[in-house]
């Protein structure tokens, strides 16, 4: 049994998608009568290749992009009837490039949510001075500058900050794709032990399979603007759907280096 | 006569040319950074205002300056004085490096910052003032640069309209074909044009931030 959360979730999906739709000004469609939902505390990944319209399904659920047709609700709600400020300091967001403030220290960076909410400057000292500690960095490092710190530091950042106002979603778009396989490894790991305390509702956006494998509670593969199966990582990896079948072929093979002749 | 000697024989008319052609340049460039900074930030919000705008101000530029002087005479209040009438037409040739760098500092801040600022649920106005004017603030204050030591130089015109300023001694100079007093004129007017450059590129530097 999952813990109740205290704001009186009563079982609801966290995010639900129906028959959601959505078309470029030019006509072309990027997402199809996509039907998600996604259960509070779960990790759901969106696994698929470059364009299929992974990131177009995050960017709807903080209406960074708004769906041409179809329903969206978002802890009930339609997104439509969110203020749309609102909807977003509910919902953490990390993204691959991070996208850190370069002229703010890393504490302004990541007390910044909680500053445009209004929170007294030393309880957002604080919140920071424990979110440093929570994503393992140095908490001297608070008082630098991003540009001073390396490419997995900064990511370390970009996930407190995304933290930082407590939000009960997370969207995450490819955060660990632009490091080396080492960090991102660390990262990975730190994020199972990470959301082994936190619960967060968890969207997480990837190409790579093992990541997926890695760190979801299900898969959702899609392909060409559908979604083709959703299934648990031993479900996915045991699948006969032929797209599945074929990312598990790719994957299990890896490169070797008869192969190069 | 040395040119050092013209300097000191007549230091007040020099002073007070140079005054006076310091007071038409910093009006400018103050009504040209109150209006050509919101427009650019206006253009780079809205891409529709993109053409028209710096279309505009493109078109302003290519109008030769005398002929510009002349156009603006007959207009109501503004051509009842002469150092009105420089003003508004410096005003408006430096326009243009201030939309446009003020649109491209805008435009140059790195996407992903901007997309992070708004997922995380900033509004508009405080990506403006948190992020986008701080990190564009360089290439700013870069237009503004541009748009004084052009406007020094092109200030020496406003003489031909009885305006004053420095322009006064290079056109009495090549009136009388004499080199000395074109240089009176044409030394302090490049003396306050490599200032200004010096000084707005120091604080350049000292704002760009990244």
């Amino acid at each position: 049994m999952k813990e109740s959360r205290p704001d009186g979730n009563d079982g609801r999906p966290a995010i639900e998608f129906h028959k959601v739709t959505y078309t470029l000004p030019n006509g072309r469609e990027l997402l199809h009568e996509l039907d998600l939902e996604i259960r509070p505390g779960e990790v759901l990944v969106l696994l698929g290749r470059s364009g299929c319209g992974k990131t177009t399904t995050l960017k709807l659920i903080n209406r960074l992009l708004t769906a041409s047709g179809g329903e969206l609700k978002v802890e009930g709600r339609s997104v439509d009837e969110w203020d749309v400020i609102r909807l977003r300091r509910t919902i953490g967001y990390v993204i691959q490039d991070v996208g850190l403030f370069p002229h703010f220290t890393i504490e302004r960076n990541i007390g910044l949510v909680p500053k445009i909410e209004g929170w007294p400057e030393d309880r957002i000292h604080q919140r920071v001075q424990e979110l440093v500690k929570i994503v393992g960095l140095d908490p001297q490092i608070a008082s630098r500058y991003p540009r001073e710190l390396s490419g997995g530091q900064r990511q370390r950042v970009g996930v407190a900050r995304a933290l930082a106002a407590d939000p009960p979603i997370l969207l995450m778009d490819e955060p660990f794709g632009a490091l080396d396989p080492l960090t991102r490894a660390e990262l990975q790991r730190e994020f199972l032990a990470l959301q082994n305390r936190l619960n967060r509702t968890i969207v997480f956006v990837t190409h790579d399979l093992r990541e997926a494998l890695l760190l979801g509670s299900r898969i959702a593969l899609m392909d060409a603007g559908k979604l083709v199966t959703i299934s648990t990582p031993e479900e996915f990896v045991n699948s006969s759907e032929p797209l599945v079948a074929a990312y598990n072929t790719a994957f299990a093979a890896g490169p070797h280096p008869e192969e190069r002749q | 006569m040395s040119l050092w000697h013209f300097f000191l024989e007549n230091h007040t008319e020099v002073l007070e040319l140079t005054l006076e052609h310091l007071w038409m340049v910093g009006w400018s460039i103050l009504f040209a950074v109150l209006i050509g900074i919101p427009l650019g930030i206006l253009t780079a919000r809205w891409p529709i205002l993109n053409k028209p705008v710096l279309g505009s101000a493109n078109i302003i530029q290519t109008i030769p300056s005398l002929a510009l002087f002349g156009f603006l005479l007959p207009a109501p209040w503004i051509g009842a004085r002469a150092d009105r009438l420089a003003i508004l037409a410096l005003t408006m040739y430096a326009l243009l490096p201030l939309i446009r760098n003020t649109y491209a500092g805008i435009k140059g801040v790195d996407r992903s910052v901007i997309e992070a600022g708004r997922g995380m649920g900033m509004t508009d106005s405080q990506l403006l003032w948190q992020v986008e004017l701080p990190l564009a603030l360089g290439v700013i204050i870069a237009g503004v640069r541009i748009a004084t030591v052009t406007s020094v130089g092109l200030a020496t015109i406003a003489a031909a309209i009885g305006a004053g300023g420095l322009g006064e001694y290079i056109f009495r100079g090549v009136a009388m074909v004499n080199n000395q007093v074109i240089l009176a004129g044409a030394i302090p007017a490049a003396v306050m044009a490599l200032l200004a450059d010096v000084g707005l590129g120091w604080l350049e530097k000292r704002l760009s931030r990244v």
